[in-house]
């Protein structure tokens, strides 16, 4: 069972109230990259470079905005990263606690048995690209449903409603037309 | 060493209420975007709405630093980078944050959306520099009104605090009058799990 709404958009809008009054607004697709660059920095040592007055990168992405990006992937013990680990291990104790997922949905979620059945393969081969368009967007836009829809609407920043505006335009017809069964 | 432990009380309640809302159980995301059963959005809704009420009304009492905000930029990737995102969304039932947080339960899928989202954000990485000279990044970060303080422009002339905390009572009020679905008949159904 979830919580109800009330109870649910409260917490939500607590934690989200609570990051801004004591840190800053949260977000979370910025760690993709995060953990990318500290990957590829593993396999080749010269993506990140140490500057003067702090990092660099070959790559023009990590390297932008005075090389911030390549600074927080050489020092990972930072705020933003060690936020998005936080999260795994609230979201794991807190399934824990509801006495976990069951196993039929940690391998398939319900409304993909309903219209795909038991096609386990499919259903990780669509996750994939999924996955893959959701962090480029991601990135493209600069947030993600945190960052931008969430942080940023209660900001009252443009960006998050530009943002709200393209991911609901194409989130609704897409999920229409992909889970026509509802599960 | 203070920010490090902010971060992990507070990650770990963001992930937490995560999991408890249904926001990273792709059949509540799934009855969400096809508008079957908006309790999900109910409960977004009200949480944009409490955030923002609270954010705001803390700044005009002097309890909230106002260099706290954090606004993007508006620009034309905001759109199609939000298209994009939407698309994988409602395909994946995830988005990173709540990805996350289900390969963290135990849920398989998860894992492939992880993996998928590491190589997006690598492709991106890789593609940032087109984006860049086609112009398609170049925006200012602007508010719908002038917060007092916040050096960031804005839309209108509205004193930008109390707008916000207009708007956040319309989150609100929005969250309590949306009906459990807009689509299809009879009582909107809960995912079993």
């Amino acid at each position: 069972m979830v919580l109800n709404w009330k109870t649910g958009g409260v917490l939500l809008g607590l934690v989200f109230f609570l990051a801004v009054l004591l840190v800053k607004p949260i977000g979370v697709s910025t760690q993709f990259v995060i953990l990318d660059a500290i990957i590829a920095d593993t396999v080749n040592p010269d993506l990140i470079t140490q500057t003067e007055d702090g990092y660099s990168s070959t790559n023009a992405y990590l390297a932008k905005s005075g090389g911030k990006y390549a600074g927080n992937a050489a020092n990972p013990l930072n705020y933003s990263f060690v936020f998005v680990l936080a999260m795994a291990l609230g979201a794991f104790l807190s399934a824990m606690a509801r006495g976990g997922v069951g196993a039929d949905e940690r391998k398939l979620p319900a409304i993909w048995y309903a219209n795909y059945g038991d096609t386990p393969v499919k259903r990780y081969v669509v996750a994939f690209i999924g996955g893959f368009i959701v962090l480029y967007g991601a990135r493209l836009a600069g947030g993600c449903t945190s960052g931008h829809m969430m942080s940023g609407m209660m900001q009252t920043a443009v960006s998050g409603y530009v943002f709200a505006a393209g991911a609901f335009a194409a989130a609704l017809p897409v999920a229409i037309m992909m889970y026509k069964q509802e599960g | 060493m203070t920010t490090i432990i902010l971060a992990i009380v507070i990650g770990a309640a963001f992930g937490a209420v995560l999991d408890r809302i249904g926001a990273t159980n792709p059949n509540w995301i799934g009855k969400m975007l096809t508008l079957t059963n908006l309790h999900l959005m109910k409960t977004i809704l009200l949480a944009i709405g409490t955030g923002s009420i609270l954010m705001f009304a803390g700044q005009m009492a002097g309890l909230v630093d106002v260099g706290h905000m954090s606004v993007k930029a508006a620009y034309a990737g905001v759109f199609i980078g939000g298209l994009m995102l939407g698309a994988g969304w409602a395909a994946a039932g995830y988005c990173p944050g709540t990805g996350v947080c289900a390969a963290a339960s135990g849920r398989k899928d998860a894992l492939f959306f992880i993996a998928g989202g590491l190589m997006g954000a690598a492709a991106y990485m890789m593609t940032y520099p087109a984006w860049e000279s086609a112009g398609l990044l170049d925006g200012g970060k602007l508010t719908l009104g002038e917060v007092p303080g916040a050096g960031y422009d804005a839309l209108s002339t509205l004193p930008g605090d109390i707008l916000g905390i207009v708007i956040g009572a319309g989150f609100v009020v929005i969250a309590i009058a949306l009906p459990e679905r807009l689509r299809g008949g009879g009582e909107a159904v809960a995912p079993a799990e």
